[in-house]
């Protein structure tokens, strides 16, 4: 059971973070994962009346504040539209909307978990996390970075020109992943994140000509292309076995669903 | 830690530990339809309304209701009654345990969307888990709630 000795509904960032340099100290996101812990927390630190709960568009970014629900980015319109509707496509098999309600994203990030969809698509984005001391960091160097007590107070979504897509395969509706797949297409080439290996999310950068950079691509050429590239990730990405899978059972995956992420995202239909 | 809410339009001022669940207390202050189902955060038994969103109350901390408006089934008795005898109809349910939660999250779900196809009503209902059946009639029984609140709105309905 999860013990909480101090709860402080926090009234500053500096106040967040001074609690937060306690070890006994945990700041909250929505609960759903930490309340499963058997763990005492000395000071609980809420960042919920800081304002930090929406998703602010400008011209360039999306600003999302940590304490946004998982929910409230499966339905922004503007996120969705700038990602094809990955983003929506890579939250709303998580549990049920109650659960998308409590869940934040700050918490789903800050915890690296190895299951998670959320660390998955983000990092296909062009995305950073804002860190109180730590400033703005790619997430990428995020995502390897082991936990420490910074306080993380917005991720950042870079617009592109761009084109988006995400599956995953779950042994049961609603339940974790047992792969995860998101691709990003831009200017630049690819980006292809593979989660629940059941590691951490790895990334894949590749710099290269794609439907999206190079217009006159045909149908043909690009399913070759994914063909390669999804052969190239199957090979490099690494797997493990656990409960729900086996590392062999993984890698056919990682193969299958990067093939599919990317002719989607290139605009074409399931080449299988 | 002192706070203070609104659970079922009553105003309510309580002493709460700093780690006691939203759940707990509505128990205890005789909200006996919300339930712990399940330890995972998984099972959608214990959904209330916090400001109008569905939200779970197994994982969330009764402190964090201060300034709120909760929402349990005893605070709906009359649209659960109406919204039941569509569920008796179709004989949907057996043991009947899910049932105040699963209705909570109905209510969430038309408070969101006017008339959900039956595609989205699977999805916004997926974290609601009932043991006995197979979730097909609670999904008719939704579709023909949905049809006679549209007669209704549309004026002919003979129910």
């Amino acid at each position: 059971m999860l013990k909480i000795k101090e709860y402080v509904k926090v009234n500053s960032l500096e106040e967040a973070y001074e609690l937060n340099q306690k070890k006994s100290s945990r700041v909250l996101g929505g609960m759903v994962w930490m309340k499963m812990m058997n763990r005492s927390v000395g000071t609980a630190i809420d960042l919920s009346g800081l304002g930090l709960d929406t998703v602010k568009e400008t011209e360039d970014e999306f600003v999302i504040g940590c304490m946004t629900s998982l929910r409230t980015l499966e339905t922004h319109a503007g996120l969705n539209a700038c990602t094809d509707g990955a983003v929506r496509e890579s939250l709303r098999h998580i549990v049920g909307v109650q659960f998308r309600n409590c869940a934040t994203a700050g918490g789903s990030i800050y915890g690296r978990f190895g299951f998670s969809d959320v660390l998955t698509m983000f990092l296909a984005l062009d995305s950073y996390v804002e860190l109180y001391k730590g400033g703005r960091i790619s997430m990428e160097e995020f995502a390897e970075k082991k936990a420490d007590r910074d306080i993380l107070v917005n991720i950042i979504v870079k617009k592109h020109h761009q084109r988006s897509a995400y599956v995953s395969q779950r042994n049961a509706k609603t339940d974790f992943p047992v792969l995860a797949c998101a691709v990003c297409l831009d200017e630049e080439g690819m980006r292809l994140s593979i989660g629940a290996r059941p590691g951490r999310a790895a990334l894949l950068k590749e710099k290269m000509d794609t439907p999206v950079n190079k217009k006159d691509m045909s149908a043909g050429e690009w399913n070759r292309q994914a063909e390669l590239l999804a052969k190239k990730a199957a090979e490099c990405v690494v797997t493990g076995s656990n409960m729900r899978a086996s590392k062999e059972y993984r890698t056919h995956l990682v193969r299958v669903l990067t093939k599919r992420a990317l002719l989607a995202a290139g605009g074409m239909e399931n080449g299988n | 830690m002192e706070i203070k809410f609104i659970l079922n339009g009553k105003k309510m001022q309580v002493d709460a530990a700093p780690d006691l669940l939203l759940l707990d207390l509505l128990r205890e202050k005789g909200c006996y339809s919300v339930k712990r189902g399940c330890e995972t955060a998984n099972c959608g038994l214990c959904t209330v309304l916090m400001d109008k969103k569905p939200v779970l109350s197994c994982s969330m901390l009764a402190v964090r209701a201060d300034g709120h408006e909760i929402v349990t089934l005893e605070g709906m008795q009359r649209e659960a009654e109406e919204f039941g005898s569509f569920l008796a109809d179709q004989g949907a349910e057996q043991c009947g345990f899910c049932n105040p939660g699963f209705i909570m999250n109905v209510f969430a779900m038309l408070e969101e969307m006017k008339e959900p196809t039956e595609e989205e009503i699977g999805e916004y209902l997926a974290g609601n888990l009932c043991r006995c059946s197979g979730f097909m009639g609670q999904t008719r029984s939704i579709l023909a709630f949905l049809k006679y609140k549209k007669e209704q709105r549309e004026g002919g309905s003979d129910r």
